[in-house]
């Protein structure tokens, strides 16, 4: 892309501070550039929206102006991270920092109170044996199971998170797409994990993906929003990279990588990429925004290389359950192994720890 | 941020308490920290890669003629790790009279066994090698760690994989140099005398070794002398795969004794040398007319080319491994950043940025990035020139990091405010120090990344694909890597221009210094 297609989105002074965040936005000391567009110091995200919404041909040349992602030089970096060596002590906080970051989920048609009852005993106490094994951060379950979910999980920690927006696909009219959010707050849902319309982006028509994002936003009130982007169908990281700041701009409190439901889903590069987008928006704008990778992690190991991207991507402040998180169900139970094995220096069978 | 620590708890290395000192990256600490648990930092335990696995003999002999034997006069030194001064064992120095011996044996071998013998025969034995390097990898790379210095992660991921990846390659080409490019039938050119820097000892050892044999040459190999171990397990690794006696030979000693005996021996017929540009040209005087061929690859002072266009992120990453990778020991490091004025100040803040997380210490934690510096004199040379360019003017700025307090280290360190008429601009320094300048078009990139009497390597950062060809056909540069650098495979030509030297190692071309062509 050519760099004079540049954008000058200054933080527009006279906007009003409308805090479209739960974190307030948090104006840095000087001026900071992503080398393509030019943002004020001290933006706001509704400042940059503010200008960018002036046309849809405004946000196109921003999102086409922001650096492009070198395939190759990406996948190379993710994978020379994923060879950091985590062991003892980094490895025990390591797994139990994992274990505080999981979103159990369960995304099935066959989906019963039942089913959701048991995970979220899991969730509260994912080792009955071992009461020091922290809560998980949430369960992630369909809409119309949120109020059992609700319940079930009243006086801890553990948040109930319901997908909504016609997941996985988000084939459907945005005030369907909304009915499904409405249901879902009110059922409880503490946090909504909404769908990107890929085929609006793929076409092009980043105004309407980024009005989606923003009326779901609305709709969710004081339920906290992740964006799922379903990197698997946006198919480079340049559109991983354009899609994350759409979400973020949109009101996104997280994004998040996959539906779960689509090959490839969560990759140590797309997570890169990602990463680096939310810690390139925070310098832009102050606004820290979480990351949520899901679909495909199964191991202890797996989640300990996200952890260390994690760690030299953005660091300390994204190291918390409210900044980071896994999306999986299988994980929990190996990080709890790999955990007990690190206390006991023996494994313990597959069957010494409960399914949900 | 990740610049905050990575307080390595090893009692000889650490890089703690990484807060810079210079406005460049200082924003990146006004992000709030979420977390409220102060033990939230994500600090990485030591893990060492264990020695156990190499087992290090006090004293080393020489591999003449399929065995390892004492000097004839005695004589020996000590190879020590220069990451704690510890000695690691007692070598050989060789003198005239081994040298002889071992070009000798060379010439008898070349003669009677080697040459002789069918390419499809020499190729058994060159794989043979080849997979008997893999599966004592982990040997190897302990061992080039201990001797070089380098972080474990770089000798088990690159160095070990690509020397064993050379042997591989030209195995191949043994029984097929009919169709190599030079004709019917090239015959070999006799017996190769090869000597070898400290950079990357064993890969050097296969880049010099692998081709000349694949053609039917027999070699006598000079290690540089601050590293000899690794080429020694390899001599082991040959007698372990049989090679005929004189084929290989490895002679262990200073280079002003041993390497300049060797290629003075008049039954050496060919001189291959990877080193320093000042002995390269002695050695070009000194074989003036002795009908000796000789390649000499040598220094260089690479300039790595970032456009405003670039991928950013993987430039930053490009950038730090340029200059970075090996402690910035090799001779096609990029060690000149040539940065587009338009996005100078935030490339160098993220420089910067970037390499506060660069963990500098212990070569055999395998989470370490930067290790220690091979030698002493090479240590002092690369303080002269720091101190010299903080005297002509130029910006140094480092992350803050604790060094450890024995061995030889070098923190990572960057100058901006470099102009071209800058001795850190000019000489090539051997060590992780970057110098940074600008440029506003692409012509003027191509004439300060053109204006050294140097010729080996060059990188261009853009997106624009138009571009990079048109850079690759004006940069006066044996390696032009686009959107990468210090990438290298066994397939792919390596050579320099100018005082880089010349001749080629790698690919077919790589055939053509081992063949009388």
């Amino acid at each position: 892309m050519e760099s004079e297609a540049r954008t000058n989105v200054q933080g527009a002074s006279g906007a009003p501070a409308r805090p479209a965040f739960d974190q307030d936005p948090r104006p840095l000391p000087r001026t900071v550039s992503l080398g393509g567009p030019v943002l004020g110091a001290g933006g706001t995200v509704s400042g940059m929206l503010a200008d960018l919404r002036r046309s849809e041909s405004d946000l196109r040349r921003f999102l086409h102006g922001l650096p492009g992602v070198d395939q190759v030089g990406a996948e190379a970096r993710a994978a020379s991270l994923g060879t950091r060596s985590i062991k003892t002590s980094a490895k025990r906080w390591a797994l139990e920092m994992a274990v505080s970051m999981v979103d159990l989920t369960t995304l099935e048609g066959a989906d019963t109170p039942g089913k959701v009852l048991s995970l979220c005993a899991k969730a509260r106490r994912p080792d009955p044996s071992d009461p020091s094994v922290p809560p998980v951060a949430a369960v992630c379950i369909y809409p119309d199971l949120v109020p059992v979910a609700k319940r079930a999980l009243t006086g801890s920690s553990v948040k109930v998170a319901s997908v909504a927006t016609a997941f996985p696909s988000g084939r459907a009219s945005l005030a369907v797409k909304l009915a499904d959010v409405r249901d879902a707050v009110a059922g409880g849902a503490d946090e909504v994990d909404m769908v990107i319309d890929r085929g609006a982006f793929l076409s092009g028509r980043y105004g309407l993906v980024l009005e989606q994002v923003q009326a779901v936003k609305e709709e969710c009130g004081e339920a906290h929003l992740k964006v799922i982007l379903e990197t698997g169908e946006l198919a480079t990281y340049d559109n991983v990279r354009r899609a994350s700041y759409l979400a973020m701009l949109g009101g996104a409190n997280f994004i998040k990588t996959s539906t779960g439901k689509v090959s490839p889903a969560a990759t140590l590069p797309v997570a890169l990429v990602m990463l680096e987008a939310v810690r390139d928006f925070a310098e832009l704008t102050g606004a820290l925004i979480g990351v949520k990778v899901a679909g495909g992690i199964r191991s202890a190991k797996d989640a300990i290389k996200y952890l260390v991207i994690v760690n030299e991507t953005v660091g300390e402040a994204w190291l918390d359950p409210s900044m980071f998180r896994f999306g999986a169900s299988g994980l929990l139970n190996d990080l709890l192994r790999q955990r007990s094995k690190q206390l006991s220096g023996s494994y313990a069978g597959s069957e010494d720890f409960s399914i949900e | 941020m990740s610049e905050h620590e990575h307080a390595n708890n090893s009692e000889d290395a650490a890089v703690s308490d990484l807060k810079d000192e210079s406005a460049g990256i200082g924003e990146t600490s006004g992000h709030p920290v979420a977390g409220e648990r102060p033990e939230q930092v994500f600090e990485y335990a030591r893990a060492p890669e264990s020695r156990s696995v190499v087992h290090l003999r006090s004293s080393y002999g020489l591999f003449i003629d399929g065995a390892f034997v004492e000097p004839v006069d005695a004589k020996s030194y000590k190879t020590e790790n220069p990451a704690t001064e510890e000695v690691l064992a007692e070598i050989a120095a060789a003198g005239v009279e081994d040298v002889d011996r071992a070009v000798q044996a060379a010439g008898r071998a070349q003669k009677m066994v080697w040459g002789p013998m069918p390419g499809a025969e020499r190729a058994k034995y060159l794989f043979r090698i080849a997979r008997i390097m893999q599966e004592r990898s982990r040997e190897l790379a302990v061992l080039e760690s201990l001797d070089n210095g380098k972080p474990i992660r770089e000798s088990r991921d690159v160095d070990v994989p690509l020397a064993a990846a050379h042997f591989f390659y030209y195995a191949g080409w043994a029984d097929k140099l009919d169709y190599a490019g030079f004709g019917p039938n090239p015959a070999p050119i006799g017996v190769a005398g090869q000597v070898i820097p400290w950079n990357f000892p064993l890969m050097m050892a296969a880049w010099k070794l692998a081709p000349a044999l694949a053609a039917g040459n027999t070699c006598v190999l000079k290690p540089a002398s601050t590293t000899p171990l690794s080429a020694l397990l390899l001599a082991e690794i040959i007698q372990q795969a049989d090679l005929p006696p004189g084929v290989v030979n490895v002679i262990t000693g200073a280079g002003s004794l041993a390497g300049a005996a060797l290629v003075a021996h008049p039954g050496v017929d060919k001189v291959a040398f990877t080193g320093s540009t000042e002995v390269g040209k002695d050695l070009q005087r000194a074989l003036a007319g002795t009908g000796k061929h000789l390649t000499l690859e040598l220094g260089g002072k690479a300039a790595n080319i970032v456009f405003e266009d670039a991928p950013l992120d993987q430039a930053i990453e490009g950038i730090v491994n340029g200059i970075f990778f090996n402690q910035g020991e090799v001779c096609c490091a990029g060690s000149r950043l040539l940065v587009q004025e338009s996005i100078a100040d935030i490339v160098v803040e993220r420089l910067k940025r970037r390499l506060a997380t660069l963990r500098v210490g212990d070569p055999l934690d395998k989470n370490t990035d930067l290790g220690a510096i091979n030698n002493p004199a090479q240590l002092d040379k690369i303080r002269e020139l720091a101190a010299a360019g903080e005297a002509e003017g130029a910006i140094r700025w480092s992350p803050s990091c604790t060094l450890p307090s024995k061995g030889y280290w070098f923190a990572p360190t960057v100058f901006t405010n470099v102009s071209p008429a800058h001795r850190i601009a000019q000489e090539e320094i051997f060590g992780p120090v970057l110098s940074v300048l600008t440029f506003r078009t692409p012509e003027e990139a191509v004439a300060k990344a053109n204006n050294t009497v140097y010729g080996l390597s060059a990188g261009v950062w853009t997106e624009k694909g138009s571009r990079i060809l048109w850079m690759a056909g004006q940069l006066r540069a044996g390696v032009v890597w686009a959107n990468s650098f210090n990438r290298f495979d066994p397939t792919s030509p390596f050579g320099g221009y100018r005082e880089s030297g010349f001749g080629r190692e790698g690919g077919r071309q790589g055939l053509g210094a081992y063949l009388d062509v």
